[in-house]
């Protein structure tokens, strides 16, 4: 099977979320990726769950055994000067690194892309940090959730008047830094192709809060714009969005008048809607708790499944409120293979998210799932920097490896 | 020379997702041809007869920005000619029309690959391009709740949250990848290929921590405010003023310590409730309280200075106005004066990283609609004047 990123080579340094999901999606098309961990402990994930049955054990860890599939595992003490004098040879015959350390940090650790770039001049590297390389929060520190509010969504979130007296609340578990490694996977992937034509070296600097602003691009503006400040009071929806129904919750929302028409048929035409009020969809949006209420008697005979089906048959935008469990079992899901099994020495076969993107020449799969704690030590001093066995074995008595 | 110079891409997305997608390739200094036609109204348009007109077309101002626009009536077959020949002269194709659209046209894959055999086409749709929920209509609000993120945000004792304009612009960040993939690849092999993108899946894949717990222990994770599974405090906290709040993550013994010597180290914190993380994680209610006790004496900046200079995780929940307005976001200078059409002067943002080694491409404003018709159709596709005006005269350059 041809592999889009064939020949790639990729040295990361990253802990948790971001950085991972960066370079997961990157060895999810071929990828050849080197995950350096801290001897000893490993990368954070380890300690984050889900584990199954809720044991804790670092390589059970289902955070990091999604973010780390197609990876190889070493372990690298880059607090030693004889480490950082490894990660450098392994610099030099790689085409990317990625770390996620903290300015002043990464430069201690060796991560510093005066010198290593000197080392390899064709050399892409990103670092992802949570205000970027410069400016005055350049060493501030932002975990997840500080760093959905870094960016603006968290303000907005849940939108609607009902929990104002209320702290926003986050969105998902990760939101704010998958869709940040998101932005360096696409960041790394355009200074690539740009170094295969060039033969250019790139420094990358990516900011978590410029990535998620990013996905903000139109609500932030709107300050400047239009002198309008948004938040969860003038983001909650003026007809329809997340309803109750006879199972649980159901999303209905309308842009054009002709899904309008079409739900008042699907409700059959009932005596309310003749209202002058009701008649035009311009005027509908005007009246959006007055029609929700109406709309919400006839949502509670129904199922999210009846209704999410029948709405979309009768070309009535309705979507299911779905759990996990909703998504797993769901026959789109199946039908797409968005799930596949995936075996691990340590957990044996559990399904896994893929991706959600097919491409035809390069169809995803999964080589070997996340390594190990210095899984492929072996392999890659050895193989790769030509370190004898006795050496390793010194190496790891000394704390480097 | 910009990253993707040189690079041409037929556009023939349309809304919030799609554009924003080819917005960043443009960006990135590709040639960008966004084909409309007034025959045809966009949701997110220039048209402001639509509901909610100044909204669409604020969507419209943030994700059209550096490309060009021609009009083509793909409702007609010569129009699909045109557009034919325009692929010829590309090295990529996105669409968001609903699945079978672009084949019905005659504009699908395979036909594209006739004329241009190295085409790299993407397909963002709401499901994605198979399935039996393959044409279902979902917009960012169907997209959330259908993805699995709406369930587990929000709220415990409330209903699950929209994931409102952000389902848009991850779809079209998302659709990004695998076309730089591609590209890539092609570099590397002279192939092309066809893309199926799923906005729904792109939301998902943001949920697979929680998908997993279900995969390994069939446990179905509910919305819980903003609480972690071990780290306590992690919520926002009120501050001084009307919706100010700030968020605070406090995850090592270390940040716990510096936290409370910033604080003046007042006597509840050395309650043997709150003496380590896993006693603070049971009573992180109260803790809750006594700490938001704290911060509503002061503006969300000023928490932030103090217990960030401790080494504490604290950054306001910023508002769209702090944003527009924070000295840290004009510094990385995040924000750029364009003129646009019809509205003058605007500020809006480039992208969301920086290449050393690669110039910067300054923002261009929106395109009119069709403001390019004599570049693409007279300078690259060789029409004659005449050709173009016979043809504007019989509505299909239109």
């Amino acid at each position: 099977m041809d592999k889009a990123l064939a020949g790639v080579k990729i040295i990361e340094c990253c802990n948790l979320v971001a950085g991972p999901y960066c370079t997961k999606l990157l060895a999810d098309l071929g990828a050849e990726t080197v995950k350096i961990e801290e001897p000893g402990a490993g990368d954070e994930a380890r300690k984050w769950g889900p584990f199954p049955k809720d044991v804790p054990h670092p390589e059970r860890s289902g955070l990091f055994l999604f973010l780390n599939t197609n990876k190889l595992g070493i372990t690298l003490n880059l607090k030693n000067r004889k480490g950082r004098e490894i990660l450098a040879s392994l610099v030099k015959e790689s085409d990317i690194l990625v770390e996620d350390y903290p300015p002043r940090q990464a430069k201690a650790l060796g991560l510093d892309y005066e010198v290593l770039s000197k080392l390899n001049p064709k050399l892409a590297m990103c670092s992802i940090t949570p205000f970027g390389q410069t400016g005055p929060y350049r060493d501030y520190k932002s975990y997840c959730l500080n760093t959905l509010h870094a960016g603006g969504e968290g303000y907005l979130v849940p939108a609607g008047n009902d929990y104002l007296d209320r702290p926003p609340t986050k969105v998902g578990n990760f939101f704010a830094d998958f869709s940040c490694g998101l932005i360096a996977a696409i960041g790394m992937l355009a200074a690539l192709y740009r170094a295969n034509s060039t033969g250019l070296a790139q420094y990358i600097d990516v900011s978590k809060q410029e990535a998620s602003m990013f996905y903000q691009r139109w609500g932030v503006v709107r300050y400047a714009n239009e002198n309008l400040i948004i938040s969860r009071a003038t983001e909650g929806y003026w007809f329809g969005g997340i309803m109750p129904c006879k199972d649980g919750f159901i999303v209905l929302w309308c842009v054009q008048p002709q899904e309008w028409e079409r739900l008042r048929r699907l409700m059959g035409n009932p005596a309310w809607t003749e209202e002058e009020k009701f008649k035009e969809f311009g005027s509908v949006i005007l009246h959006g708790e007055e029609a929700n209420a109406y709309i919400l008697e006839w949502l509670v005979n129904y199922t999210a499944e009846e209704l999410y089906h029948m709405g979309q048959e009768a070309g009535v935008p309705f979507g299911m409120v779905r759990t996990a469990e909703d998504l797993v079992k769901s026959e789109q899901m199946k039908a797409r293979e968005f799930f596949v099994p995936i075996e691990h020495p340590a957990v044996g076969a559990i399904e896994y998210p893929t991706a959600p993107y097919k491409l035809s020449e390069n169809p995803w799969h999964v080589d070997r799932p996340a390594p190990r704690l210095g899984e492929h030590n072996k392999e890659v001093y050895c193989k790769r920097l030509g370190y004898s066995k006795g050496q390793l074995v010194r190496l790891r008595a000394m704390g480097i490896i | 020379m910009n990253v993707l110079e040189g690079i041409r891409v037929a556009d023939f997305t349309h809304a919030f997702a799609g554009p924003t997608g080819t917005l960043i390739l443009a960006l990135m200094g590709a040639e960008v041809i966004k084909i409309e036609s007034a025959a045809h109204s966009d949701v997110a348009s220039r048209d402001p007869q639509h509901a909610r007109a100044m909204e669409n077309v604020g969507i419209f101002h943030c994700t059209n920005l550096n490309k060009l626009s021609i009009r083509l009536n793909l409702k007609r077959h010569e129009a699909v000619g045109l557009a034919k020949r325009l692929v010829s002269i590309c090295d990529i194709v996105v669409e968001n029309f609903r699945p079978g659209v672009m084949d019905k046209l005659g504009l699908g894959y395979s036909a594209l690959k006739e004329v241009k055999p190295d085409i790299i086409m993407l397909s963002l749709s709401s499901h994605g391009a198979s399935g039996p929920e393959r044409g279902y209509r979902a917009y960012a609000a169907q997209m959330g709740p259908l993805s699995g993120l709406s369930y587990i945000t929000g709220h415990r004792d409330g209903p699950p949250a929209p994931i409102r304009s952000t389902a848009d612009t991850l779809a079209g960040v998302t659709a990004v990848f695998p076309i730089l993939a591609a590209m890539n690849y092609r570099q590397r092999t002279g192939k092309g290929q066809f893309i199926d993108c799923s906005a729904i899946e792109a939301l998902s894949i943001c949920a697979s921590d929680i998908l997993m717990d279900y995969t390994m222990n069939e446990r179905v994770r509910c919305r819980d405010g903003n609480r972690h599974d071990f780290v306590a405090p992690h919520n926002c906290y009120p501050c001084k003023g009307k919706d100010k709040w700030i968020s605070i993550v406090i995850s090592t013994e270390e940040e716990w310590k510096a936290f409370c010597d910033t604080i003046g180290n007042p006597g509840w914190t050395k309650d043997k409730k709150f003496k380590d993380g896993l006693t603070r994680w049971d009573n992180q209610e109260d803790l809750d309280r006594l700490i938001g006790e704290w911060t509503r004496n002061f503006t969300s900046y000023e928490v932030m200075r103090t217990l960030q200079k401790a080494g504490v995780a604290a950054i306001p929940s910023f508002t769209n106005e702090e944003l527009v307005k924070d000295p840290h976001c004009k510094e990385r200078g995040i924000f750029a004066e364009v003129n646009q059409p019809h509205v003058g002067e605007q500020i809006q943002m480039g992208l969301p990283w920086k290449l050393s080694n690669a110039p910067k491409v300054p923002i261009r404003p929106v395109p009119l609609m069709g403001e390019h018709n004599a570049y693409v159709f007279g300078k690259l596709l060789r029409m004659s004047k005449e050709e173009i005006e016979k043809l504007e005269k019989e509505e299909v350059i239109w």
